[in-house]
């Protein structure tokens, strides 16, 4: 197919993950009384960011299973 | 709203993602069969999450929730008595023909398997019907980014009137599907529907889980909640005693039968993802892989809208509360709002919309958007409307790659240049993905201009599509069927759905687009819905027995021309050698128990 969808998903969730973890570290924490006092951007910037790298993983190693 | 320089950054990401995908795919396509069917080459799990993905356009998110908000948890019958049976239906009977037949599209099947005829006639209200939801979905989305002043700063900023935020929402989602179908074709449109799905999962999850946690999770929510909001099943022996104003034999026959047969087995738009994929067997799996994340989608787009209206005043006045959308955002208005509901308002007056009894009407599509405005704070929220805006880009695409095929292949090359070479084709159908989406914009304006003419649009389709599935079940499973009864009875399905509808009235309505429009009234309906089955019911009862008494009055076909295309002139697909797992019918009996068991569980 010449493209592992995974790659894009995982690439994606990788660069919003840390884009949101990022965030979520450095951004005043009076913006959480919103989402009920929960750094939701930390957390769910996490997650986003292993779900991510995990896709990679799984595209890189279809595709080196191709190319052998 | 306020959004802050992380939001558009997430944003900006998603947008070079998308692109970047149809750039990357564009070394692949070079011939038709690239461009149209993806080089059927496309894995199953990827087909099976497109196949949801297509259906899951922004008007599913946001109507959806409306409905939850609405009806209650009896809105998932739309998942499980609707789509899911549908869905394991065309994956084990179904697609071994779409699939085996070589067919480029559905209405190359109805060639096929019938006549010249019946694919014309399928194939041109096909078309037409993808455009004008394409243009339906862009209209929505413009709408909805005025609403909720999402470019407000930036276009005040860069002084631009804030009248062109619509016209320029319009021009860049255009823009952005042209940019991607035209180079990537189906292939990148699956790519970016398979990453809209995980989007959509992304950016709505962590709304229902916080919406959850505020209300106290599932239990606290129905206790919230008027009884009849948690129970899909209980009421549904007469209309008068459920939210939804259908007894269980329209709902499961309309709903659950001839609607939802008719969308998931026949609609181009869906099926055109299986036909993508890379062999039979990843074919027929695609819809069963489908089935499994759409029975959990219920939990995904309607919960929110139970919360939404669950969320009782004292827990809406947090200091939030001023950043949701209320029509025109004035505070006195609250009161007729419920939860996060708030009231219609009436454009002329300013006044909050009020029915015949004096009760506001509710705008129940905002449930979505303001779940999101209400729980997210700066950051995740650019996440959310993301989802949001990848859900209706994927919606028009979805209808563009479904449009450039059929106009290709079932109109272009049938009936204006049969015979030209391959690369033609493929360019033709690069130039119908840039008129395809020239013509969504003209219907998107239209939308804005004459809202009955569209209402009106969507009743026809409706008296269109209410018939198909009979003539696709007859096709398939009966060899006697002809030609001429095909075509006789998809005429007389759709002239009995219009004559249905023109006689009956749902109760409180108005004689008109509503119904009754034949001058007189034979039988009132409790609710639309209920009128909407019954006339799918007549519709595709019409169809069965027109197509069947006609094929028995005109010549049979031989039977040599029928192998491949007829369930009993065909031979089974071998299955032996797959683990349990992949085969069709195994996962569709795995579905069928999962789904059963939700429908038990929310009794």
């Amino acid at each position: 197919m010449g493209l592992d969808i995974r790659l894009p998903i995982g690439g994606l969730f990788t660069i919003i993950g840390i884009l949101l973890v990022g965030y979520g570290l450095m951004a005043d924490k009076a913006i959480y009384q919103k989402s009920l006092g929960i750094n939701v951007n930390l957390w769910w910037g996490l997650v986003m960011l292993a779900f991510g790298l995990i896709m990679i993983a799984f595209g890189q190693r279809a595709d080196r299973r191709l190319k052998r | 709203m306020n959004l802050t320089s992380i939001d558009w950054a997430i944003m900006f990401v998603y947008f070079v993602f998308v692109l970047g995908i149809g750039f990357v795919l564009k070394r692949k396509v070079k011939t038709s069969t690239d461009f149209f069917l993806a080089g059927r080459a496309i894995p199953a799990w990827v087909c099976g999450l497109a196949f949801i993905s297509a259906n899951l356009g922004a008007q599913e998110v946001i109507g959806m929730a409306a409905s939850g908000a609405k009806y209650g948890i009896a809105t998932s019958h739309f998942y499980w008595v609707g789509a899911i049976p549908a869905m394991v239906f065309v994956g084990i009977f179904m697609m071994p023909f779409y699939y085996g037949s070589r067919a480029r599209s559905v209405p190359e099947y109805l060639r096929l398997r019938f006549d010249e005829k019946t694919r014309g006639l399928n194939a041109i209200s096909f078309a037409v019907m993808t455009v004008f939801s394409s243009g339906i979905s862009m209209y929505a989305m413009a709408r909805l980014i005025q609403i909720l002043h999402i470019l407000d700063v930036p276009f005040r900023r860069m002084n631009i009137p804030q009248q062109w935020i619509f016209h320029f929402s319009i021009g860049f989602s255009a823009l952005i599907v042209l940019g991607y179908i035209l180079f990537g074709g189906l292939t990148s449109a699956i790519y970016n529907e398979v990453l809209q799905f995980f989007l959509i999962v992304a950016g709505f999850l962590p709304l229902v889980w916080l919406g959850l946690r505020n209300v106290g999770g599932w239990h606290g929510l129905v206790e919230k909640l008027p009884s009849s909001y948690s129970h899909s099943w209980v009421g549904m022996g007469s209309p008068q005693t459920n939210p939804l104003g259908v007894e269980w034999f329209g709902l499961v026959m309309g709903l659950g039968f001839v609607l939802s047969f008719g969308y998931w087995c026949t609609d181009f738009l869906v099926v055109q993802r299986a036909m993508a994929a890379d062999s039979m067997s990843a074919a027929r799996r695609t819809p069963l892989i489908a089935a499994i994340p759409k029975m959990l989608f219920p939990f995904l787009v309607i919960l929110p809208g139970l919360i939404a209206v669950g969320l009782s005043t004292d827990l809406v006045s947090t200091p939030s509360t001023s950043t949701t959308v209320s029509g025109t955002a004035s505070s006195q208005h609250k009161a007729y709002g419920k939860g996060l509901i708030p009231a219609k308002i009436d454009e002329a007056t300013g006044q909050p919309l009020l029915d015949a009894n004096g009760k506001a009407v509710l705008d129940y599509d905002l449930a979505i958007p303001n779940m999101l405005l209400h729980y997210f704070p700066t950051g995740i929220l650019g996440l959310g409307l993301t989802a949001l805006l990848a859900s209706f880009m994927s919606g028009m695409a979805g209808n563009v790659t479904a449009f450039n095929t059929v106009w290709t292949y079932d109109i272009y090359q049938s009936y204006i240049r049969p015979k030209a070479s391959d690369e033609h084709y493929l360019w033709m159908g690069r130039v119908a993905t840039v008129f395809g989406i020239a013509l969504s914009i003209i219907a998107a304006y239209a939308a804005t201009r004459f809202n009955n003419i569209m209402d009106m649009l969507q009743l026809v389709f409706a008296f269109v599509n209410a018939p198909l599935f009979a003539t696709f079940l007859l096709g398939m499973f009966w060899k006697r069927a002809t030609g001429h009864g095909a075509f006789v009875g998809l005429i007389s399905g759709t002239t009995a759905a219009a004559v249905h509808h023109g006689l009956t009235l749902p109760a409180g309505a108005a004689p008109g687009i509503k119904g009754a429009w034949l001058g007189h009234i034979l039988h009132a309906y409790p609710s639309e819905m209920a009128q909407n089955f019954w006339t799918a019911i007549w519709a595709w009862t019409t169809c069965f027995l027109v197509t069947i008494l006609v094929s028995l009055l005109t010549r049979a076909r031989d039977e040599k021309e029928l192998v491949g295309l007829v369930y009993s002139m065909t031979e089974r697909p071998n299955e032996e050698h797959l683990p349990w797992y992949k085969r069709p019918a195994a996962l569709g009996v795995a579905v069928i128990v999962l789904t059963l068991m939700l429908n038990l569980i929310f009794w």
